[in-house]
C-alpha cells in the first residue's frame, strides 16, 4: 500500500470524511472544487491536523489518533509541490532547490542537484530570482526543490493548472517521468479528467 | 556651522536615539510578532497599551516613567540595588523615554511586515524539512527585514524628537539629557540663542526628513510591490 488514509477534518464547521487506500504508482484525487483534495493533501503532509484519524503513506504511519501519533511536517518526508508553486521570493532558484536538500539526512538525498537540474532542464535558470521565471519555469522549479528534499513520496496539487497548453504537455512529461524512472508513490490531485486518464494507475474521486 | 557644544548635542542625541533602538528593537519585535501571529485574550488590550504612548500626553507617560523608575519607584529600586544603576537625570534615561515614545511607531511597521509574510511559505518550508525556528529564520525574518528596518528607522526619527516625557522624567541637563529638542527648547529662553535654534532645527529637520524617506523607501519594498505603508 502506498498511501492509507482515514481522517476526519474540521472545515469551518463542517466535517469532511477522507477515506481511502491506494496501491503503487500515481493516485489521483478527482472531484470538483470544494471536495477536499487540497485538504487531503495537507493532512497527508502535516500542514493541517486532523480531527482524528490514520494516516499512513508507504507504511509509515504519520498520523493516528488512536496511538498519539502526529509527525510534524519537516519529519514526514514528503515532497509537496503546490498549486501556486510557493517558491520563496527572497532565494535565488539555485538556493529554492537547495533548501530541502540540505536539511535531509545525507541517506536520503537520492537525487543531486545536478541531476535534478538537467532532468526538469532548470540549469539555466538557477541565478533567477523567483519573480522573474514564467508559469511553467516557476512549477518545474518546484517539483526540483520537491524532488531534492529527498522525499519518501509525492504530493501535487493541481500542479497544471495555472499553465498554458504547451507547459501542461511538458510538465506532464516530467511527472511521467518521475513515476517511471523513480518510483516514487504519487498523490496527484486534480479537476481535470483527460489529466487523470493519462497520468493516474488508480483514481480516488471526492465529493 | 556648528561649535562644539552643539555637536556635543547632536552626539548625545544620536546616542540616546540609537541606545533606545538597540534596547526597543528585541522587544517591539517581539510584540510585533504577538500581535501578527498570536490569538490570545487580551490582544485588543496589549495593542492598545502599546498605543498608549502615541496618544497619552509625553509629559503623563515622563510622570509615569518617574513614578516606575525615580528613586522612590519599584522599578528604579529594584534597578538600583540589582546593578547599581539609575535612570533619573541620567541619558540612559532620556533612552528609555525615547525607547517607549518610539515603540508604538516600530510595533507597528513591524507588525505590517509580519502580516505580510504569506504562511503557505512557512508551510511550504516545513515541508521541506524545516522545523518551527529554521522556518522562522529562514522564511519569516528574512521576509519581514524591510519592515523591520523600516520601523527602526521611524522609530529613530521618533526618539530623536522625544521631548516632553524626557525633559518630565530627566530633566535638560547640559551634557547629560540636553538633546537636541531640549538644546532648541533651552536656546528659545536665552536672549542671545536665535542662531543656535536655527541651526540645530535645521539639523532636527534633516534627521527626521532623511529617516522619514528612509523608512517609506524600505516600506515599499516589503510586501514585493503589494505596498505597505507606514505613515
Amino acid at each position: 500500500m502506498s498511501f492509507e488514509v482515514d481522517a476526519t477534518v474540521a472545515r469551518g464547521k463542517e466535517r469532511l470524511s477522507v477515506r481511502f487506500a491506494s496501491k503503487r504508482g500515481i493516485t489521483a484525487l478527482f472531484g470538483p472544487s470544494g471536495a477536499g483534495k487540497s485538504s487531503t493533501l495537507d493532512m497527508i503532509a502535516g500542514l493541517l491536523r486532523p480531527l482524528d484519524g490514520r494516516i499512513v503513506v508507504a507504511g509509515e504511519v504519520l498520523f493516528d489518533s488512536a496511538q498519539g501519533i502526529d509527525l510534524p511536517p519537516e519529519r514526514r518526508a514528503c515532497g509537496y509541490v503546490f498549486q501556486d508553486g510557493r517558491l520563496f521570493p527572497h532565494r535565488r532558484v539555485a538556493d529554492n532547490l537547495r533548501y530541502g536538500w540540505k536539511l535531509a539526512p545525507p541517506e536520503r538525498r537520492w537525487m543531486s542537484l545536478d541531476v535534478a537540474t538537467s532532468f526538469l532542464g532548470i540549469g539555466h535558470l538557477l541565478d533567477r530570482m523567483p519573480a522573474t521565471l514564467s508559469g511553467g519555469e516557476a512549477q518545474r522549479v518546484a517539483i526540483g526543490r520537491a524532488l531534492l528534499s529527498g522525499p519518501r513520496f509525492l504530493l501535487m496539487d493541481e500542479p497544471l493548472s495555472s499553465l498554458d497548453a504547451p507547459r501542461r504537455a511538458e510538465i506532464m512529461a516530467v511527472i511521467e517521468r518521475i513515476r517511471d524512472e523513480l518510483a516514487l508513490p504519487i498523490l496527484y490531485v486534480s479537476h481535470d479528467r483527460a489529466e487523470v486518464d493519462r497520468l493516474a494507475d488508480q483514481v480516488v474521486e471526492l465529493g | 556651522m556648528l561649535n562644539a557644544e552643539e555637536w556635543g548635542i547632536v552626539a548625545l542625541s544620536l546616542k540616546v536615539s540609537a541606545c533606545a533602538m538597540l534596547g526597543a528593537l528585541p522587544l517591539a519585535f517581539a510584540l510585533a510578532y504577538l500581535l501578527a501571529r498570536g490569538r490570545f485574550p487580551g490582544r485588543i488590550l496589549l495593542d492598545a497599551l502599546i498605543h498608549l504612548p502615541l496618544v497619552v500626553p509625553p509629559v503623563v507617560t515622563g510622570w509615569l516613567l518617574l513614578l516606575a523608575f525615580g528613586a522612590n519607584g519599584p522599578a528604579g529600586r529594584w534597578l538600583e540595588r540589582a546593578f547599581g544603576v539609575t535612570l533619573m537625570f541620567r541619558w540612559t534615561g532620556a533612552a528609555l523615554a525615547a525607547a517607549i515614545m518610539a515603540l508604538p511607531l516600530m510595533v507597528r511597521a513591524m507588525r505590517l511586515s509580519i502580516e505580510a509574510v504569506d504562511r503557505k511559505l512557512e508551510g511550504a518550508a516545513r515541508t521541506l524539512g524545516a522545523g518551527p525556528w529554521r522556518t522562522f529564520l529562514t522564511v519569516t525574518l528574512p521576509l519581514s527585514i524591510p519592515g523591520i528596518l523600516a520601523g527602526l528607522v521611524l522609530g529613530f526619527a521618533r526618539s530623536i524628537g522625544e521631548f516632553g516625557a524626557t525633559i518630565t522624567f530627566v530633566s535638560n541637563i547640559p551634557g547629560e539629557t540636553r538633546t537636541l529638542p531640549l538644546a532648541i527648547y533651552a536656546a528659545l529662553q536665552m536672549p542671545d540663542g536665535d542662531a543656535m535654534v536655527t541651526r540645530l532645527a535645521l539639523i532636527s529637520v534633516s534627521l527626521s526628513l532623511a529617516a522619514l524617506v528612509a523608512s517609506e523607501w524600505l516600506a515599499r519594498r516589503s510586501g514585493h510591490g503589494r505596498g505597505g505603508h507606514v505613515l
